[in-house]
């Protein structure tokens, strides 16, 4: 009974971890109807920031973790405005080749600066180690992600819907030439955007850093699993990704523990029954494209 | 374009032996050329690192002209990927008519390249890679690092005599992972310890959680782990992260998980881990603190078992060539390599005649603080170990 709650509670933070790693990519995707695979790029720019800040500087953990986040959006909006605004119109596979190019520069740029071999984050004793609730373990570290990112996913939500912002960024979505009539800076607004995805990216490397491992070769390691994110819950809220990356974490650590032998399957096969149940992904729209 | 590609590559290796054994053109004759195929990018760059920089350490040491010729090594990264290892392999031979090839850092590319050798009667002197079989996939393999069922075998010997009565074993899923825990499980349990668990993780695992908790759960007295290079400080972390650690359930294994190269990093966590191996930077012998001394002058490192592997291959090249007394040709060289014995910085060791496999000393160590920093230290000695994979036949 308590390792069901334990692998419970490890599926849970493996989740909310994805889920902040894949939310910008569900953003770009979806929302901005662009298809960026150097997504995970992002992320691991925020993961070697962090480590850099915390490992060599000697900064707290708790605060690189912000300045991960800052310095990937700063990276992002950089790149957007030279390089991705460029592809907006383009067609998908134009964004595909440019984005799969970059993955490949970055992994071989930060293999050449910071070497290859997988990095770790010295962490505070703070987060070290389990302790028992009704003897159930409880990993200090996975119990910080759920309550980050928990709070993280509150918050976009929030924005999303109440907020003066989230309503021109729907706006501009649905649709971008009614949008800028009515006044709506709609370059702007994606500039932000995916900024802002960047930067949640660049999180979500810094806390996976423990638990993934960091190397230069994280971008095209977990672009699967971004992906499959992004396709099972579907692109036109972020309620869908989310829930979806719940999903793939509890399903991929308890099929790892209930049936090692498939174990690493597992999440494919979550993936393959829910498309041809809903190809359009758990909360995917259809026919409005 | 296959098959044009690996006729010209037969008619292109034994023109070369033909040339090489006549002793063909002036400017083969005073250079003798290794190529060292090796990862130096991907998951597996710190072997590939330490092999070079290990070759580089004895090329300073001991010059560059051996019996009138002068030393040239071609090195060649394969990411660990064996078509990349076959194709560079090939380019070698072919092009820049290297008289050994060497290096190898995974099994997969040691059997890549292993045809070629044979085609091309070249020497392949592996440096790493562990598995049991890959001394018989040509006669011109030779290996100067380790083979797993020699230490594993020998940690579940030490398992048995040291009151471990139910292990649960952790292996990676590819051929040296089930080399290791099909010997180490053969000793185990003849001696009447009892498997509890088995698990064999993916290769390319994001996350040991969910395995580690079945390990926990399953209650053993220790857990047997193999995990290639490079993937010991993940495994370690989390290891201590889920409490296994103060659980009581030791970590044994072959020494590839408390590599010498990343063991500093791991935390305290490791202290009391227990495996058997054929080195550890803490080897107590002059031959080693020299050795350890230089490389970490050279480097600002500490050299791991993958270094040593290196070191010891091309002292191998160096003094077949001697004794050879400057024959080029690979039988020639092979010829002087059976048999050859040396202290290495890991302790005595020699190349069997037969299996043309290495015969060392397998060493059971403990994690332990030195000076501050984390060593294996060894306190029991296996003299002159066999590859049992082999023996069985």
């Amino acid at each position: 009974m308590t390792s069901i709650l334990t692998n419970l509670f490890d599926g849970v933070a493996y989740g909310m971890l994805l889920f902040v790693l894949a939310c910008g990519l569900a953003v770009t995707l979806g929302l901005m109807n662009f298809v960026n695979l150097a997504h995970g790029a992002f992320a691991m720019a925020g993961g070697y920031v962090c480590a850099v800040l915390v490992n060599r500087i000697g900064w707290p953990f708790f605060a690189a973790l912000p300045m991960a986040f800052v310095a990937s959006a700063l990276i992002g909006a950089l790149l957007e405005r030279t390089l991705y605004q460029h592809l907006y119109a383009r067609s998908h596979l134009d964004q595909v080749l440019f984005s799969i190019g970059l993955v490949f520069m970055t992994v071989a740029s930060v293999d050449y600066i910071m070497g290859s071999s997988r990095i770790f984050i010295k962490l505070p004793e703070v987060l070290q180690g389990q302790f028992d609730i009704f003897g159930v373990g409880i990993g200090r570290y996975r119990l910080m992600i759920i309550v980050i990112c928990g709070l993280l996913t509150v918050g976009l939500q929030l924005v999303l819907s109440k907020t003066r912002f989230g309503s021109r960024l729907r706006a501009a979505v649905d649709d971008p030439r009614a949008a800028s009539g009515l006044g709506i800076n709609v370059p702007q607004v994606f500039a932000f955007t995916f900024a802002f995805g960047c930067g949640l990216a660049g999180l979500g490397g810094a806390l996976s850093a423990e638990i993934l491992g960091l190397d230069p070769y994280f971008p095209l390691k977990f672009m699967i699993y971004f992906l499959i994110v992004v396709t099972v819950g579907g692109s036109s809220s972020i309620t869908g990704p989310f829930l979806a990356s719940l999903l793939l974490g509890i399903g991929d650590v308890a099929g790892k523990y209930y049936v090692p032998k498939l174990g690493p399957f597992v999440i494919y096969t979550i993936m393959i029954v829910i498309l041809i149940w809903r190809p359009n992904g758990l909360f995917g729209r259809t026919a409005t494209r | 374009m296959f098959v044009r590609n690996k006729t010209l590559t037969l008619a292109a290796s034994a023109a070369l032996a033909a040339a090489a054994l006549a002793s063909g053109a002036a400017r083969a004759e005073d250079v003798f050329k290794i190529g060292l195929i090796v990862p130096m990018t991907g998951g597996q760059a710190s072997t590939g690192k330490q092999i070079d920089n290990a070759i580089k350490l004895y090329m300073q040491q001991n010059g560059d002209t051996v019996a009138g010729k002068k030393i040239q090594v071609i090195l060649k990264d394969d990411a660990a990927l064996p078509d990349n290892t076959k194709r560079l392999a090939q380019e070698l031979i072919v092009n820049d008519k290297v008289n050994v090839i060497a290096g190898f850092g995974v099994t997969p590319a040691a059997f890549a390249a292993a045809p070629l050798a044979t085609q091309g009667k070249i020497p392949e002197v592996v440096m790493a890679a562990g598995t049991s079989i890959i001394t018989e996939k040509s006669p011109y393999i030779v290996r100067t690092s380790f083979t797993l069922p020699q230490s594993s075998t020998i940690i579940g010997d030490w398992a048995v005599k040291n009151g471990i009565k139910k292990v649960a074993t952790l292996t990676s899923d590819y051929a040296p992972g089930n080399d290791a825990l099909a010997s180490f499980k053969e000793r185990f349990t003849a001696g009447g310890g009892e498997i509890v668990e088995e698990v064999k993780v993916p290769l390319q695992n994001p996350d040991f959680a969910p395995f580690l908790q079945r390990m926990k759960d399953s209650k053993p007295d220790a857990m047997f782990v193999f995990v290639p290079a490079g993937q010991g400080g993940n495994f370690m972390k989390q290891y201590a992260e889920r409490g296994l650690d103060k659980s009581g359930i030791k970590v044994i294994g072959p020494g590839d998980v408390t590599d010498d190269d990343l063991l500093n990093d791991m935390g305290d966590a490791v202290l009391g881990a227990v495996t058997a191996h054929m080195y550890s930077a803490a080897h107590p012998s002059a031959k080693n603190k020299e050795f350890v001394a230089a490389y970490k002058k050279a480097f600002n490192s500490r050299p791991g078992f993958m270094a040593v592997g290196g070191y010891d291959g091309i002292h191998l090249i160096y003094e077949a060539l001697k004794k050879s007394g400057g024959k080029t040709d690979g039988d020639s060289l092979l010829a002087a390599m059976k048999g050859m014995a040396w202290e290495s910085p890991r302790g005595p060791i020699s190349i069997d005649p037969e299996t043309r496999d290495i015969v060392q000393n397998i060493y059971i160590r403990k994690v332990e603080k030195v000076d501050g920093e984390l060593y294996n230290v060894e306190f029991q000695t296996f003299e002159a170990v066999k590859d049992p994979g082999k023996a069985k036949k």
